[in-house]
């Protein structure tokens, strides 16, 4: 009779414990200046791009539906003037972040859980396993990620899913190593060992006892991933691997290379896309910085 | 794949008891380290290989793409580049040639891959090695500065100018450098390795590839010294507080000194497996870097490689570039190992 009560107390006194952990990271994260301004631009840009379509319609993007003249300075009616076909710059660059920041996330997605699974795999298994891991990771480490990205991503044919799949398979080997440590540190541990010796098996070490363990470390560093992320997909698309009818930070670039807007002296059209990456960017690695230093005490006022 | 992993295992066991445990203990590591590049450069030709037989997609489907080319026609295409043969039978070849130094016949420019490839690594080891030694010199220099006066003035803009840089598209930095100096002042040329139709030699013409050079080498060494600057300060932070450099005072040495002579070396051992490893990160830059302003090398090869494509010479600018860093890491280890005496006597 008492099992259950008992059982749902310490459920309670877990979450408990748990919201007060929460709540803890948040003080200090705030109490990080950068981090939370980092922060509060993120969610406001974030906010912007999904929100666009309330104020201006996909419809301003069609170059058929052009009503200003081409490449025309910034002006009350165009406040960041107009592209090679005479379209709203400012519009391109909001609706341009909706694709960056999507292939961001999802790329970084990937990344993870690629990143994740095999670095525990890595530090908990042994011999033959352990070696052959190693060498893939050390393999993805050392060979440069973006030629291999190119390669992926020209034989599956452009696109935006192509571009998630080539940034995630290609950046996923310094988070495996990392978790491989984080792994390693904590099966050392003497908790681990009375697992063991009560007939855990090896699902449910990795799963009960070193994911819980790894994912804080995994999360600050999926924040320094998103920025990363969204260069390498500004990369891509800016050397032509992006789907052509969407737009996107690095598509935006492109056509600007293509146009000759940077040799034409068109500043308005080279500046905003890649400032806008420049601020997300530095976001995200404040944003990570921050957790970075909440998670690992030892690296506070690096 | 298991063949080259037995020989890293056969390794530790590899005693020799006649020779001296320092000579061994450095034969052990150089083949241990060795074996890891070999399996590397396996995988690399393998990945070449297969990454554009097995993936989805045609290559000559994209090739024709945008053509107009009947069935017929693709169909002798096919015929051509061998695709219709066995994939085992194109392995064979694939094999074959690249023992041979051959990395198969470009479509686009109906040449060899090789020959392209030999025309185009000069200037490219030229621009990355120039912007490498720069930004290894200033990101160093900063940020060991930066570390010694840690909270300063000095520090605060250094790191916050590394973070902004950090974030900071390559190749639109190099547009920007194109907009401003290139198109607005025309101080500098906008593109190429040398003047078009010049007839220039000695001094003149190496004047006229400075010139040329100067943009794409800002570019680079402004994207790449930042971490380079992060992880020397990182790491000096970490020595900062070490006994030996309260000893170092003690003996009255000028605080210039204890940094210099005590400090710095031993920051600086994790900091050169960094730039090691941040060697693949310059290779892509050199990619949109040489896209930019049309310079004239391997990673200018990759986008017009790509942009046509020509998987036979994707295939041979990956299969390059790769090997081309994985020795530059292998060399990086051994580098290591001279650099730190820990090592050695272990």
């Amino acid at each position: 009779m008492s099992a259950p009560a008992a059982q749902g107390k310490r459920i309670n006194v877990a979450a408990a414990r748990r919201r007060q952990r929460a709540v803890e990271v948040w003080k200090e994260f705030a109490s990080n200046r950068a981090g939370l301004t980092g922060l509060i631009i993120l969610v406001f840009v974030i906010a912007l791009a999904a929100l666009i379509p309330l104020f201006a319609p996909p419809s301003v993007l069609d170059v058929t539906q052009v009503t200003s003249p081409q490449n025309d300075p910034p002006s009350l009616e165009n406040p960041l003037g107009t592209d090679p076909a005479g379209r709203s710059v400012l519009a391109l660059l909001i609706w341009g972040a909706r694709i960056s920041l999507v292939v961001g996330f999802a790329a970084t997605l990937v990344s993870m859980l690629i990143g994740t699974v095999v670095g525990m795999a890595a530090g908990h298994f042994t011999g033959a396993t352990q070696a052959v891991l190693m060498r893939i990771i050390d393999f993805f480490l050392v060979v440069p990620g973006l030629v291999l990205a190119i390669v992926l991503s020209s034989v599956i044919g452009p696109g935006v899913a192509t571009i998630v799949v080539a940034i995630g398979v290609t950046s996923w080997a310094g988070t495996a190593r990392l978790v491989r440590s984080q792994t390693l540190t904590v099966e050392s541990r003497p908790y681990i060992e009375r697992a063991w010796a009560l007939g855990a098996g090896d699902g449910h070490v990795i799963t009960k006892h070193v994911l819980p363990a790894v994912m804080p470390l995994v999360l600050a560093n999926t924040t320094l991933t998103v920025g990363s992320a969204i260069i390498a997909e500004s990369t891509l698309s800016f050397l032509g691997l992006g789907d052509p009818s969407s737009i996107s930070w690095g598509a935006m670039l492109k056509s600007a290379l293509d146009t000759g807007a940077a040799t034409g002296g068109y500043w308005w059209y080279v500046m905003p896309p890649g400032l806008a990456i420049v601020v997300v960017v530095l976001c995200f690695t404040l944003v990570g910085r921050a957790l970075e230093s909440v998670i690992n005490p030892t690296l506070r006022g690096r | 794949m298991s063949n080259a992993l037995s020989t890293q295992d056969l390794v530790p066991g590899d005693h020799g008891t006649d020779e001296p445990p320092r000579a061994s203990s450095w034969l052990k590591y150089t083949a241990m380290k060795a074996g890891g590049a070999l399996i590397s450069l396996i995988m690399v030709v393998l990945l070449g290989f297969f990454a554009f037989r097995i993936l989805p997609g045609d290559p000559v489907r994209s090739l024709a793409d945008g053509r107009r080319v009947s069935v017929e026609q693709m169909d002798i295409l096919r015929e051509q580049l061998g695709l219709n043969d066995p994939l085992l039978a194109q392995f064979w070849r694939y094999l074959t040639e690249l023992f041979q130094g051959q990395l198969g016949y470009s479509y686009t420019y109906n040449e060899p891959v090789v020959n392209l490839i030999a025309t185009r690594i000069g200037p490219t080891v030229l621009l990355t090695g120039t912007a490498a030694i720069i930004s290894v010199v200033l990101g160093l220099w900063l940020g060991q500065r930066a570390a010694w006066r840690r909270g300063s003035l000095f520090d605060k803009t250094q790191t916050g100018l590394a973070l902004v840089f950090w974030s900071v598209p390559t190749f639109w930095l190099g547009l920007l450098l194109l907009l401003l100096f290139g198109g607005g002042l025309q101080w500098f040329p906008t593109g190429g390795l040398v003047t078009a139709g010049t007839t220039e030699t000695g001094l003149p013409l190496i004047w006229d590839v400075i010139r040329h050079m100067t943009l794409p080498v800002i570019t680079m060494v402004a994207v790449v010294y930042a971490q380079y600057l992060m992880v020397m300060r990182a790491s000096l932070l970490e020595e900062m507080t070490s006994d030996y450099l309260m000893t170092a005072r003690a003996k009255g040495l000028r605080e210039d000194e204890v940094r210099t002579k005590h400090a710095v070396p031993n920051a600086l051992l994790p900091t050169v497996t960094l730039i090691f490893l941040t060697l693949g990160g310059l290779v892509g830059g050199a990619v949109t870097v040489e896209t930019v302003f049309s310079w004239p090398g391997l990673g200018y090869l990759t986008f017009q490689a790509l942009s046509a494509p020509d998987f036979p010479l994707l295939q041979g600018t990956f299969v390059v570039f790769s090997s081309i860093v994985i020795l530059m890491n292998f060399f990086a280890d051994l580098l290591y190992r001279v650099l730190d005496p820990r090592l050695r006597a272990a």
